[in-house]
């Protein structure tokens, strides 16, 4: 790092560099956008489906779960679990919190209307129903 | 202290103190939850005690940052800044707004705070780390322009370093990819796409300008070493931060939805992040071991070299650890991820700001450092926390790997919740870790409070 490398060249190379990487990442993010009608399961986006994400989002589901892979560490992933559970089951279990089982972690109740609960199952089938490159490895998550 | 205004930063510097101890305290709190379930439940439940926890972290952090730039724009443009007021009103601003941002997730759920603050106008609450109400994201939008116009002004009438020129670009580009938590689509996996915008290019790449920037800022001033050496590093680093980092955003692409070629970009990329971290490394103990002056804040040069090792352990090896997309398929969205998430936040952003603190914190009171005995209370809790932070992070691990196991590679995989309690021996053994770590945090407050004989030699 001495003699004929100067911070001058170091600075053109940064800059340039930067702006290169930039660009290629730019162009990637616009392929993949023209790739994803293919693997989103965006046909399938229902208003049910829409207001299922948004009660997701509202009772803040990421604080404790993940959501093909991404959220907290506290409680199952949910990408797969219309798959693993089942819709029946889903509605039954959000309905019947908290178990208040002494000692186990324990899930809110949300008092969702019946409406809610197809919704936010509409939402989760969805999700099981992209494409994610067959993750998660096996039913559990 | 050379210019009057850098004291500004005295108030950021003593409210990202006291959210850090604010975050530390909810960490314990979940950490308890992990292992006695029902802790404070339905008072504080999991998710809410998350929230606070992650949301103070960014905003003890956005303080560090925006008193660091205070400080040090100033000193390296050679002039007063341009407007301190407007940085003081700022402040208060900013700390009125997190606070009852962080109150409203304690005071009411969830969906009635979305409710309250208007998220049916424009959906963007519920996203992990970026749950703020809509007006807390606007009011950070707005604190962020008026600082960035001050410390742009700032350095437009003074000189222009490579040091300031790199903290603006920092601070311009976390504003900047700041912008896309306003955007959520209904679709989950564009939604999932652009959320990493703010998260990875923050963390993975805006916010490592800062980081550098302020590592340099102190290394000049404590090693004397010449600048032009620093600044040429400095480059370097950042170059090489951003050419692995902008593309390793692709390490998050692999499984939400996205073209499987981002599992060769993601890997091939960010294989190659731990780079700019060993960079770093190397860097801060060359130009140590080359110091031109015994600088008397031995503690500030302390947590410098603290800062290049940790965050060269936690960002850099604990990243390449699970990043590879064969690897990561396993790893992914376990407590591998948490462990990760944990040394590489405290060894590169939380003490980066602790740098900064501990090299300026003694000169806004007067003095070049602290006296002895309070610098040597200081190491200790630099050593506490800092030794805490690898036994969480090594807890962690062992608790992700054994989870991998049980719950995704055996041959009878087991489900979620049996597996964590399988495992919930790391649970314990990181909660007691946790609490030595708040041992460390107690004693670095005390050390400001601490007497002795002042030192007042070199500055």
């Amino acid at each position: 790092m001495s003699g004929t490398f100067t911070k001058s060249m170091a600075r053109n190379i940064f800059y340039g560099g930067t702006v290169f990487f930039f660009l290629l990442f730019l162009a990637l993010a616009f392929d993949t956008n023209s790739a994803l009608p293919a693997r989103d399961n965006r046909a399938n986006l229902t208003p049910s489906v829409i207001a299922g994400k948004k009660i997701w989002e509202t009772r803040n589901c990421i604080g404790c779960h993940t959501l093909l892979g991404e959220g907290a560490y506290f409680a199952p992933e949910l990408g797969n679990v219309y798959k693993r559970r089942g819709g029946d089951f889903i509605k039954a279990w959000i309905k019947s919190q908290p178990t208040g089982a002494p000692g186990r972690r324990q899930m809110p109740q949300f008092n969702l209307s019946d409406k809610e609960l197809d919704d936010i199952v509409a939402f989760l089938k969805y999700t099981s129903e992209i494409n994610t490159a067959k993750w998660p490895p096996n039913i559990e998550g | 202290m050379q210019y009057k205004s850098q004291a500004v930063a005295k108030l950021y510097f003593m409210a990202a103190i006291g959210l850090f101890a604010g975050q530390v305290l909810f960490g314990l709190i979940m950490g308890l939850q992990y292992v006695v379930g029902d802790f404070l439940f339905p008072a504080i439940p999991f998710n809410v005690a998350r929230m606070v926890h992650t949301n103070l972290l960014i905003v003890w952090l956005l303080f560090g940052f925006m008193g660091g730039a205070y400080y040090l724009v100033p000193e390296e443009s050679e002039t007063e800044l341009f407007s301190p007021k407007l940085a003081v009103a700022l402040f208060w601003i900013f700390l009125i707004a997190g606070a009852l941002t962080i109150v409203g997730y304690l005071a009411v759920p969830y969906a009635t705070l979305a409710q309250m603050t208007g998220n049916d106008l424009l959906e963007t609450m519920g996203r992990e780390f970026l749950e703020q109400p809509l007006p807390t994201k606007l009011g950070i939008v707005v604190v962020a322009l008026a600082f960035l116009f001050n410390i742009t002004m700032t350095v437009l009438k003074g000189k222009k370093t490579a040091i300031s020129m790199v903290l603006l670009l920092g601070l311009w580009g976390l504003a900047i990819f700041f912008l896309f938590s306003f955007y959520n689509p209904s679709n989950l996996v564009k939604d999932k796409f652009y959320w990493w915008w703010v998260v990875h290019l923050w963390v993975e790449g805006v916010w490592e300008l800062i980081l550098g920037s302020l590592l340099a800022f102190v290394l000049i001033k404590v090693t004397g070493v010449d600048r032009e050496v620093i600044e040429k590093w400095l480059y370097v680093i950042v170059t090489l931060t951003l050419v692995t980092g902008i593309i390793g955003t692709g390490h998050h692409y692999y499984w939400i939805g996205a073209p499987e070629y981002w599992q060769w970009w993601g890997s091939v990329f960010s294989a190659l992040e731990p780079i700019p971290f060993f960079a770093m490394t190397v860097f801060a103990f060359n130009m140590v071991n080359r110091r031109r002056r015994e600088h008397p804040n031995q503690a500030a040069t302390l947590w410098a070299l603290g800062t290049a090792v940790m965050s060269f352990l936690g960002a850099g090896v604990w990243g390449f650890l699970h990043t590879l997309a064969p690897v990561n398929y396993y790893t992914h969205g376990t407590q591998v991820t948490a462990a990760h998430g944990h040394m590489a936040f405290y060894g590169a952003y939380a003490m980066v700001v602790l740098t900064i603190i501990s090299y300026a914190m003694p000169i806004m009171r007067g003095r070049a450092a602290n006296s002895n005995r309070a610098q040597v209370v200081e190491m200790w809790s630099f050593w506490l926390m800092t030794v805490s932070m690898v036994f969480i992070t090594l807890f962690l691990t062992a608790a992700g790997i054994l989870q991998v196991w049980l719950q995704r590679f055996s041959s009878t995989p087991i489900p979620f919740m049996q597996a964590q309690e399988q495992i919930s021996l790391f649970y314990w053994l990181r909660e007691g870790t946790g609490v030595l770590f708040l041992v460390g945090l107690v004693l670095y407050i005390v050390s400001f409070f601490v007497s002795g004989r002042e030192k007042t030699s070199a500055a």
